[in-house]
């Protein structure tokens, strides 16, 4: 597939508002079967041969759609894609057969070591050639589009010559991709960075958008005591970023919005009750632009 | 300054617990932030911790958690993942363990159970032979059968009470056992979805590592060397424990 094929691409969507779905929930969900939109899961999970892994995400899968959330292709690496791990992704896509493949604009191997973090790099036009090349790599082994996180950060770089809003729709308008907008990775950057959430929202090129991210973030703060957020996914949404996120439908229309929730598990109702809030501020920022915050 | 430079700089840096951060990062202030860096030095250790933490939960309720910890850093110390697919980091902490002074045996033992245990929870699917499946082999070609095991299966040789420490160690409320002092050999494995691990008895160790050289029956039975040694009953319990996939009979005597 060549960029030219894939320009205009949409990737075919997920329907509302699902969540990451992780084996301690399993059984109330097969036992309880609660209307979601979807789950989402970590490729790198099912990267087993077999076993337990395996079988319960057939059966989620026979129950509803899926999303498969890479963590380990370093897209953002200056060096070569690790070409087998792209084919272990590509194995557990032709398995599973998720409605919608993303990954982040991060990289994580270096010499052949995995570093086990999304780690940031550079806005500039020599990185952005190899991201959108790698991306195109990536698309072709997969055939099909994916969609690109933004990221967290917690430094930027003295040589960025691009606003991240910029690259990121550069590198969708090169590599044919979709975006995955996660809210609260802009919210928890721009408190970083020190610039307006709103603003990034509005420079964003939402028309490439085929999927958001909410999470919970941790406090902490850097050297000059100045606020800094991270993003850990063990916790609720925060109000700022429900409202960032109400803003964004605003201007989306309804999209396909994942809870994600990694560490520090809550009880399985803790966490439906995160999505049913995602439909009621999806649906009061769809019906009534006027008082959105109604639905907070 | 090219890509290649900036992310080697940033993972010399990640690398090094003391030094400064990259110079070519910037907080809000515009300067190389200290605290901002270590955020991400601080995600690659708890990230590797917890991948610790996870794959051996006995051995570190058994050492408590400061103790487990401290031997889970020094093996980040040593070396990193060399794979994003994390289910399979810390499969080498065994021999990690077993290298380093101070480690008590069961512990090191358990480790090696556990890290057999996720590996076959995360093994290939496949068919576990039944007992009456040894009833189609005919007699005469019996004694010269071999046997594919499960790909589930691992065996376990150990110095000590491990899997007994193991199973006392699995988190149910109650008087700790009495655990004997005697080396355990013991078998994981997974027929079908639930990892399994049991005791052997004496000798079923060395015969199921005979099959599993791809000795005949009658061969693994004849290395015994023990005129108790009752090859039916072994046999019989290695197919009921589930470690075996397939016997694959042997030519017509």
């Amino acid at each position: 597939m060549t960029v030219a094929d894939r320009a205009n691409s949409k990737p075919p969507g997920l329907p509302g508002v699902g969540v990451g779905f992780k084996a301690e929930h399993f059984e109330p969900i097969v036992e309880t079967r609660p209307a979601l939109g979807f789950f989402e899961v970590h490729a790198e999970n099912y990267m087993g041969a077999g076993g337990s892994p395996h079988r319960r995400l057939d059966a989620i899968r026979e129950r509803y759609p899926l999303s498969l959330h890479g963590v380990g292709l370093s897209i953002g690496s200056p060096a070569a894609l690790d070409r087998a791990h792209l084919d272990r992704l590509a194995a557990v896509a032709r398995r599973f057969e998720p409605a919608m493949v993303s990954e982040h604009l991060a990289w994580s191997t270096h010499e052949g070591a995995f570093l086990n973090d999304l780690l940031p790099l550079p806005c500039t036009r020599e990185t952005l050639v190899r991201v959108a090349d790698h991306i195109d790599e990536v698309q072709n082994a997969l055939k099909r589009p994916i969609l690109l996180e933004n990221p967290s950060t917690y430094v930027v770089f003295a040589e960025s010559t691009f606003a991240e809003t910029d690259f990121l729709r550069e590198i969708a308008r090169r590599a044919g991709c979709g975006l995955l907008l996660d809210v609260n990775n802009v919210f928890v950057s721009a408190t970083n960075h020190g610039y307006d959430p709103h603003r990034y929202l509005a420079d964003f090129p939402l028309c490439a958008v085929g999927e958001i991210h909410l999470a919970g973030f941790a406090e902490d703060s850097d050297d000059a005591g100045l606020p800094l957020l991270i993003d850990a996914h063990d916790s609720p949404v925060r109000d700022p970023v429900w409202a960032l996120y109400a803003e964004a439908i605003r201007r989306l229309g309804p999209m396909p919005t994942l809870i994600e929730w990694d560490n520090d598990l809550p009880a399985w109702p803790a966490l439906l009750a995160e999505a049913r809030r995602a439909e009621r501020v999806t649906a009061a920022a769809t019906v009534n632009n006027a008082e959105p915050a109604d639905a907070l | 300054m090219p890509f290649e430079a900036t992310i080697d700089a940033f993972a010399a840096a990640l690398a090094e617990p003391s030094a400064a951060p990259p110079p070519m990062t910037r907080g809000r202030l515009g300067v190389a932030d200290q605290r901002r860096f270590s955020v991400y030095r601080n995600n690659v250790a708890v990230g590797l911790i917890g991948a610790l933490e996870a794959r051996y939960p006995a051995a570190r309720r058994i050492a408590g958690d400061d103790a487990f910890r401290a031997l889970a850093r020094a093996f980040i110390r040593a070396g990193k993942p060399r794979s994003p697919v994390m289910i399979a980091y810390g499969d080498d902490f065994p021999e990690f363990l077993a290298g380093c002074d101070g480690v008590a045996p069961s512990l090191a033992d358990v480790v090696r159970l556990e890290n057999a245990w996720v590996e076959a929870y995360h093994a290939e699917d496949a068919d576990a032979a039944i007992v009456a499946d040894l009833a189609d082999l005919s007699p005469d070609c019996l004694p010269r059968a071999r046997v594919a095991f499960h790909p589930a299966a691992r065996l376990l040789r150990f110095s000590t009470p491990a899997a007994s420490i193991w199973s006392a160690a699995q988190g149910c409320a109650g008087p700790a056992e009495r655990v004997a002092d005697i080396a355990e050999d013991a078998l994981v494995t997974r027929p079908d979805v639930e990892v399994s691990v049991r005791v052997l008895p004496p000798l079923a160790y060395d015969f199921a590592l005979k099959l599993k050289d791809g000795a005949t029956l009658v061969e693994a039975a004849e290395a015994m060397n023990d005129p108790a040694f009752d090859f039916g009953t072994h046999l019989v319990g290695l197919v009921e424990s589930g470690a075996v996939a397939s016997l694959i009979p042997g030519p017509l005597s």
